[in-house]
């Protein structure tokens, strides 16, 4: 269960842009008549990216308002699901997986390395406002353990060494790989599958 | 060892083309018309036959489930719910699925849902799956404009329409009446069962909810024969399974084998081993985190199957296995766990809300041993009290892992705890 604290102020006049609209209409037109309400999750998450990274009060107002919830049910969806956030959070959000999969494997060596690269603590933002840190429960990419979630990409397979390599670049707005850090190829043993072998593409044996 | 040309999951690691072309060139998509030309009965009682269970960690047989759908639901339609909500620790199949292989899921979605009069279908996929979401989307995309979904898809004459919808962060909607919640737009609480999902499911209608792996293996077991798929593992157990290695071995990784494979086997041949060496082995949780640890003992023969686990008291679950070396605090491991289902817990039921958070503050104390002998059996009874007396399983899974910490390394705590009063006495 999770507890959440006051919200930030906000300006108070949010509402979604021309694009966000036109997206906001697709997804209500995946449920049937009169269950607009089901679409509460995916255009809260439009209107958290089109606020920068979090939800004021009135950006809950604005879908609560779309789609005709009351505004205390958005909110109610809101502190409930860990991907909402309240408050700002820095332009790229790193969230460590702690749970023991990654655990096992040194998450807690990578919290580290990155708090003391952003010379930040859980929670906060950088000054520049451009990193915060969480850490945060399974990920579910177990098998490429120990990783992080930046923003809406996985950086799997890292040593605290990978990590900051990744920090530096997104710090100074270059490309780097999602993904495998170690170069793996999915969740393929290192070093190359051991399976599948007959059915690589132009092996002949798919099935 | 499981042969490739047995293996379901041809693009498991992402080696070849995902998209509609590769899928086909797998055998995706390859006479659909045909399976759901079997019929809806026919399709259910080959599916039931094949001893197909669910994958996603309870095990129910899938025929079964399927068999509660009403036939005549009258004005109300129904519906399929795929759970993608993937977020047991220590697994990471589905998500493979979803990225690699999107095609084969649609197919399946298609044919299950014709099995069960259900003309949509929702895939619910955990929110921080952005990526593979998208793929999921991509290819529905593409599905629609091949004519496979949609308005009489594959020229079955069968309408069907699926949907991709993401969550938003909480492990609880991975519980079926949860997930419908959600879906619904509201919080992530369980709902009081019965009345079951296939009577008051979605919108109150018919609905079945099935993990996607259940659902993505359902086309290749009508196509190549329900004889073929009993011939891979055990009775009751049968078929093949994706399995994620995660923790101390050397190589981690997903890999597709026979149910029943013993646990030695699956990761000496296909992930290098224990990290130094099997005699190196502390425990393993052989089925995701809410099953209990196994110790090194019962590793060197287990079977990977429902009923082999369950002899040993344990579970195959979500076929997650989390390997833990000699070098493993194994308290602070569960400690851990504890903290992540008291994370995770949605708070509606008292023994859930209040015991999850009760069991990780003592299993803090005793990664130190701060505790008295006494209270291990403490312990394992709020596990009882907690165990079987909330609305989902969530508590449940809570119990077992703390149950089987004190099963097979009560030792362990012991000599912690005379350990700390040592070192309290002579700092005194």
């Amino acid at each position: 269960m999770r507890t959440t604290s006051y919200g930030a102020p906000d300006s108070g006049d949010f509402a979604f842009d021309e694009a966000n609209r036109k997206r906001a209409e697709t997804i209500i037109a995946r449920y049937p008549e009169g269950r607009e309400q089901s679409a509460v999750i995916p255009l809260l998450d439009i209107a958290q990216r089109q606020n920068g990274g979090w939800l004021s009060d009135s950006a809950i107002a604005h879908v609560a308002a779309v789609i005709g919830m009351a505004p205390i049910r958005v909110h109610e969806v809101v502190s409930f699901y860990t991907m909402f956030y309240s408050k700002p959070v820095g332009r790229h959000l790193i969230q460590v997986c702690r749970t023991t999969p990654c655990w096992l494997r040194g998450s807690d060596e990578l919290t580290r390395a990155c708090l003391k690269k952003l010379g930040t603590r859980i929670g906060e933002v950088t000054e520049d406002g451009l990193f915060s840190v969480m850490e945060v429960e399974c990920l579910g990419a177990c098998a490429n353990a120990p990783m992080v979630q930046i923003n809406d990409d996985y950086y799997e397979d890292l040593t605290p060494e990978t990590l900051v390599r990744v920090l530096d670049a997104l710090a100074a707005g270059q490309e780097i790989g999602v993904g495998s850090q170690s170069g793996r190829q999915g969740s393929a043993p290192e070093g190359g599958a051991q399976t599948l072998l007959e059915t690589q593409p132009g092996g002949g044996g798919a099935g | 060892m499981l042969q490739d040309k047995d293996r379901i999951f041809t693009n498991l690691y992402g080696q070849d083309d995902w998209r509609l072309a590769g899928a086909r060139r797998r055998g995706v998509w390859d006479g659909t018309k045909a399976l759901i030309a079997l019929g809806r009965d026919n399709i259910v009682d080959k599916v039931k036959e094949s001893e197909l269970r669910g994958r996603g960690g309870a095990g129910f047989p899938t025929g079964l489930k399927w068999s509660f759908m009403p036939k005549d639901p009258g004005e109300r339609p129904s519906y399929l719910v795929v759970n993608a909500d993937e977020s047991e620790p220590g697994t990471c199949k589905d998500r493979e699925i979803l990225r690699f292989d999107p095609h084969r899921l649609i197919e399946g979605c298609l044919v299950s849902s014709f099995a069960m009069g259900a003309h949509a279908c929702y895939i619910y996929v955990r929110g921080e799956f952005y990526f593979e979401n998208s793929q999921m989307q991509q290819a529905i995309d593409e599905a629609y404009e091949a004519g496979l979904v949609g308005k009489n898809a594959c020229g079955s004459g069968w309408d069907f329409d699926i949907y991709m919808h993401r969550g938003a962060g909480a492990y609880i909607c991975g519980e079926e009446t949860a997930l419908l919640e959600s879906l619904e737009g509201k919080k992530g609480q369980p709902r009081l069962k019965p009345p079951f999902p296939a009577a008051v499911g979605l919108y109150g209608c018919p609905t079945t909810v099935n993990n996607v792996e259940t659902i993505a293996v359902v086309p290749e077991i009508l196509r190549r024969g329900v004889d073929w798929w009993k011939s891979i593992g055990r009775p009751k157990n049968t078929g093949t399974k994706i399995f994620s290695i995660s923790g101390h071995v050397e190589k981690p990784c997903n890999v597709e084998e026979e149910m029943g494979i013993p646990l030695k086997e699956l990761i000496d041949k296909h992930c290098g081993g224990v990290r130094g060496g099997w005699d190196n082995l502390l425990a393993v949780i052989p089925g995701g985190s809410s099953v209990p640890c196994l110790p090194k003992s019962i590793c060197d023969s287990v079977l990977m199957d429902f009923d082999s686990l369950r002899e040993v008291q344990s579970g195959l679950g979500t076929a997650a296995v989390i390997v833990m070396d000699k070098s493993t605090d194994i308290v602070a491991a569960i400690e851990r766990l504890a903290h992540f289902y008291m994370h995770e817990s949605c708070g509606q039921c008292t023994p859930c809300r209040e015991g999850t958070g009760w069991m990780w503050r003592v299993l803090g104390r005793m990664v130190r041993g701060e505790a008295e002998a006494g209270e291990i059996d403490t312990l394992l009874d709020v596990t009882k009290q907690v165990e079987g007396h909330t609305i989902c399983a969530l508590g449940d899974a809570a119990a077992w892992p703390v149950q089987g910490l004190i099963r097979h390394f009560r030792p362990e705590l012991e000599r912690r705890m005379e350990q700390y009063r040592a070192s309290k006495v002579a700092a005194e």
